[in-house]
């Protein structure tokens, strides 16, 4: 008898113990339950939950709280890319995708190798920062892109990659707009464009028409011909570039039949 | 002059971490920014304080009278974690942001080594609630200190050209025993 009490009074007091214990916290969870917003949970949940913080916040739950405070963008996580923006804008409530707000980076040039002079051979670091500092890079046009793929390694999101001509592709699907290889070219050669626009002058060049033409076959030479084409008033020169106003523009396409040098295009 | 020596005895002479070796994982993990370190050293003086009045009563009030005292490390365990967990969920109530300055570290400590020591110590010294409580406060601030001066030398060593052998935890150790070394220089 001595030796079965001492077994069941540890055993009991432990339980009773637990209980106590396990009873205080369901009462205190009740009591001192904070009201937060069940989204926050449900964002959490669809998070990476790698808390690397590239969002700008804390970790994942902080950005998850910005989210349902609506202070971060459904899209802020450029880990989740994409799939978790839309599991994100399906709890929040909201389209993902944006209609003309929405920008995405387009490369405004189209001076490959075989359309583009250039004025030297390029030996140096593999960088557009870099060779930019050497006289402006290798390509005749001191507006055209340079493409050693700067862009290509600060995107994120993987949605520019190198084409065989010498110039990044980007592709419209992945970018999220986050301007960060806009901001890294140190030609501004990238330019954040409506997603709904179907045209796009495709060049960066502010020389005058004789030296567009000198160096590149596909450059924008002011010629306005887009200009006096367009039935909507959509594009002015400005700075010897054609521009066209997205808000005016209508995607009818009567510009890049009109281009001599094909500098406007269809995207 | 009992309280005081008791008091500067567990920050300087038998600091926990770097005489006692305990609590190094924290001491290791977020010792990273001073920022972080001084918060995780809040939140540890807190629950601290709190878990060694609860056990030391605890002890003194159950596990004594039924003559249970070797059911001391699980009990106290079970002990801390749920006072943990009380004081986070009375936190997040009472004071959001007290919460979201020591909210994270909280979790961490649940299982704590040096939290769960000083408990056990507290009781093998024999000491009564008052020394308890100036026990458990003096380690907390020796943890504190070596946290934070761990935290200061890590985030000079961030900017120095460390080997590559050593880039790491490992100058981070070596740093932690060359610290201890000269805490193990107060001992008479």
């Amino acid at each position: 008898m001595e030796f079965l009490v001492e077994i069941i009074k540890p055993v009991l007091s432990l339980t009773v113990l637990a209980v106590v214990f396990g009873g205080i916290l369901a009462w205190a969870d009740k009591v001192f339950a904070v009201k937060k917003d069940p989204r926050v949970d449900e964002i959490i949940e669809v998070l990476p939950g790698a808390n690397c913080g590239a969002c700008g916040y804390a970790g994942c739950a902080a950005f998850a709280e910005a989210v349902a405070k609506g202070e971060a963008p459904v899209n802020g996580c450029p880990v989740g890319r994409q799939k978790v923006a839309d599991e994100i804008a399906k709890i929040m409530g909201v389209s993902a995708a944006c209609d003309d707000e929405c920008l995405k980076a387009r490369l405004v040039c189209q001076g490959s190798d075989d359309v583009a002079k250039t004025k030297m051979i390029y030996h140096g670091i593999d960088d557009c920062r870099a060779a930019v500092l050497l006289h402006g890079g290798d390509k005749t046009c001191p507006y055209g892109c340079l493409g050693l793929g700067t862009c290509v390694r600060v995107c994120p999101f993987d949605a520019i990659s190198m084409g065989d001509n010498g110039l990044p592709v980007i592709d419209a699907g992945l970018c999220t707009g986050c301007n960060k290889c806009r901001d890294a070219c140190p030609k501004g050669v990238i330019r954040m464009v409506p997603e709904g626009s179907a045209v796009l002058v495709a060049c960066n060049s502010h020389d005058k028409g004789a030296a567009v033409v000198k160096a590149c076959k596909v450059g924008c030479i002011a010629c306005g011909k887009c200009v006096k084409v367009c039935p909507e008033d959509a594009i002015a020169l400005v700075d010897n570039l054609a521009v066209i106003d997205p808000a005016k523009c209508t995607n009818c396409g009567a510009c890049v039949e009109a281009c001599p040098t094909k500098a406007i295009i269809r995207l | 002059m009992e309280l005081f020596m008791i008091f500067f005895g567990a920050i300087f002479f038998n600091n926990f971490v770097l005489n006692r070796f305990l609590g190094i994982c924290p001491f290791l993990g977020v010792s990273k920014r001073i920022e972080t370190s001084v918060g995780m050293g809040m939140a540890v003086a807190f629950v601290m304080t709190l878990a060694s009045v609860m056990t030391w009563l605890l002890q003194g009030l159950l596990l004594n009278p039924l003559g249970l005292g070797y059911l001391q490390t699980i009990v106290f365990i079970l002990v801390i974690a749920a006072l943990v967990q009380f004081v986070e969920m009375f936190m997040q109530k009472v004071s959001p942001t007290l919460h979201k300055a020591l909210g994270v570290y909280l979790p961490l400590i649940t299982t704590n080594c040096a939290i769960l020591g000083i408990a056990i110590l507290n009781i093998d010294y024999k000491y009564n609630l008052v020394e308890t409580i100036v026990h458990s406060l003096g380690a907390a601030i020796g943890f504190t200190l070596a946290l934070v001066m761990l935290a200061g030398i890590r985030e000079k060593l961030e900017i120095n050209d460390v080997p590559d052998a050593f880039a790491g935890v490992p100058i981070a150790l070596i740093t932690a025993g060359i610290l201890a070394l000269a805490f193990s220089g107060f001992v008479l």
